[in-house]
């Protein structure tokens, strides 16, 4: 429950690399980086989630049951994005449907 | 609106909260709930969901229908999307509090002796909803989220006129909504497991695939949704892997089927009114589950899709399956929840007309769905006038059914005759304790050494009537 406690500075760092990300973000969307957009745009998202949940949200800390209960939701959203991309990845395969 | 109140604020509740708060603690020997303030606080949700619900209710309701199918529901509709969309939004938050409750109470309040394979069935149903409540209620949250952001920001998300794609809503809805209906029907389920038991004076058949299969459920569960998308323009090649995995996630539900029936074989049945509610949840069930396996064909499906067919097979399940094992636990856990004996002539009357009621009602809907009557519309030709006249009498009768129980509930809340610790002869935690039980549940923690309902085998048993 309580356990560790870090130092402010730490905080204030992963503070400050959350702002650099929304940067890069706001910055990224001023070019066309044609098939890159999206890979950039996703991974500073990914990086910046991963911060807050390791550090804001104390999983770096935590006991090995909490990673495997906040790996198991992200299982899950993989689940969901996979089967989905499964969808539209396959459209038109058989000929004569939809694109 | 019928679909909104009937699915976020009954069936999904129902169980966990009225009988799966009051009995989770005590079955595995607890004083409450691991959280006992974040149980008080998901009912203020609930009911704060309730009240926006309500308001859109009174204020003109919702034609989107429960699935608020975009992009009707973003650009289209003009009703009260918002206030529904945020009540649904709020109310998840109390479906999420309460699955993690369970799940830590399972975990960490057992009582000495109470090993995983001792506990009751009841509670691997409630562990197995509430994984699916905390793995995929933040789904509809930010999905329905996403549809009050459209619609007041316009933001493109799901109109394609904004760039968005209305099939993706779709997913995102399906991806909650198809478990959902396990979060509706696997506390039934962990009822009648209960139930059938109780009133065979048997152990049940093949515990561990009983309870396995209730994690089966939820997991499955969650990868089949797209067998709502057949004909919304989803590509082949995934409605075809949908429909095979669909058809996988009958085998748990029919091992359910076949383990009850082999539980009541040979044993001493007494046809008390919980018993009579489980074997209508049993029979019903199964031809609910059936009829969902033509619905999972993907050629089939495309014949009777957005039919009577439809609407049929699903209220077989939610009111069929898990409205009769709400009422059956109802009627099993009344005078342990309440202290009072209910009439056990009306009971079993009322079981009966809810039973030949809910068959008039929906059965015909079967032969109308198939025979091409869509739904969705109040209007009708000519050749399904027969039809219509006989589920609206059903429903009559089934309504009757549910307010004999009503008064007779009430009745004995006044009147009723004290109850003992054990009315049912049943074996289990919740028996051992004072009817209605105190604050704490245990003055003592019980030490557990054999599993719920070992009953002896009828033919050695001696003196049982
Ligand atoms: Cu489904």
């Amino acid at each position: 429950m309580s356990g560790h406690v870090a130092p402010k500075s730490l905080y204030y760092l992963i503070f400050l690399a959350l702002m650099i990300g929304t940067g890069v973000t706001v910055l990224v969307a001023k070019f066309d980086l044609g098939p890159l957009n999206n890979i950039v745009m996703l991974s500073v998202a990914c990086a910046k989630a991963l911060l807050v949940i390791l550090f804001f949200m104390h999983v770096r800390w935590s006991s090995r049951l909490t990673w495997v209960v906040a790996g198991s939701g992200f299982f899950w959203l993989l689940i969901l994005f996979s089967i989905t991309m499964s969808d539209y990845m396959s459209r038109g395969w058989v000929p004569g449907t939809l694109r | 609106m019928h679909g909104v109140v009937m699915v976020f604020f009954f069936l999904i509740p129902s169980i966990p909260a009225v009988l799966g708060n009051f009995l989770v603690p005590i079955m595995i020997g607890a004083k409450d709930l691991a959280f006992p303030r974040i149980n008080l606080l998901s009912w203020y949700i609930y009911v704060l969901g309730g009240v926006f619900t309500l308001f859109a209710a009174l204020s003109g309701g919702v034609d989107t229908g429960w699935t608020f199918y975009t992009p009707y529901s973003t650009a289209a509709s003009n009703s009260h999307v918002m206030s529904a969309a945020l009540g649904v939004f709020i109310t998840g938050f109390s479906s999420i509090l309460t699955g993690l409750n369970f799940i830590v109470t399972i975990h960490r309040m057992r009582a000495p002796g109470m090993t995983w394979f001792r506990l009751p069935l009841f509670i691997w149903a409630h562990y197995a909803t509430s994984l699916i409540m905390i793995l995929g209620t933040p789904v509809i949250a930010i999905t329905v989220l996403m549809v009050a952001a459209e619609r007041a920001l316009h933001l493109g998300i799901f109109d394609p006129a904004l760039g968005g794609d209305p099939v993706l809503f779709q997913h995102l809805f399906w991806f909650y909504s198809h478990p959902a209906v396990y979060i509706m029907i696997l506390p039934a389920m962990g009822v009648i497991s209960e139930i059938v038991q109780a009133f065979s004076r048997k152990n049940i058949f093949g515990y561990s695939f009983i309870a396995f299969s209730s994690l089966a459920i939820a997991v499955i569960g969650f990868f089949v949704w797209g067998h709502h998308l057949f004909v919304a323009g989803q590509s082949v090649y995934a409605g075809l892997i949908f429909s095979f995995i669909s058809f996988l996630v009958a085998i748990p539900s029919a091992i359910k089927v076949f383990n009850w029936t082999a539980t009541i074989y040979k044993g001493s049945v007494s046809l008390d009114s919980p018993m009579l509610y489980a074997f209508g949840f049993i029979g019903l069930f199964t031809i609910g589950g059936l009829t969902g396996l033509v619905l999972a064909t993907m050629g089939i499906d495309i014949h009777v899709h957005d039919t009577y067919f439809v609407v049929a097979h699903f209220h077989y399940i939610m009111v069929g399956g898990a409205i009769m094992g709400y009422l059956g636990g109802l009627h099993y856990w009344w005078p342990k929840m309440t202290g009072k004996l209910y009439s056990e002539a009306w009971s079993k009357f009322s079981a009966l007309i809810v039973f030949v009621g809910f068959n008039l009602t929906f059965f015909p809907q079967f032969i109308a769905g198939y025979i091409g009557m869509p739904r969705r519309y109040h209007a009708y030709p000519p050749e399904f006038q027969v039809l219509n006249v006989l589920s609206s009498a059903g429903a009559s009768i089934l309504a009757v059914g549910y307010i004999i129980p009503l008064i007779y509930f009430m009745y004995s809340l006044v009147a009723g005759e004290k109850a003992a610790n054990d009315p049912w002869g049943s074996r289990g935690l919740e028996w051992e304790i004072p009817s209605p039980p105190p604050t704490e549940n245990f003055t003592v923690t019980p030490v557990v050494t054999e599993g719920t309902h070992q009953y002896v085998h009828p033919s050695q048993e001696v003196g049982v009537a």
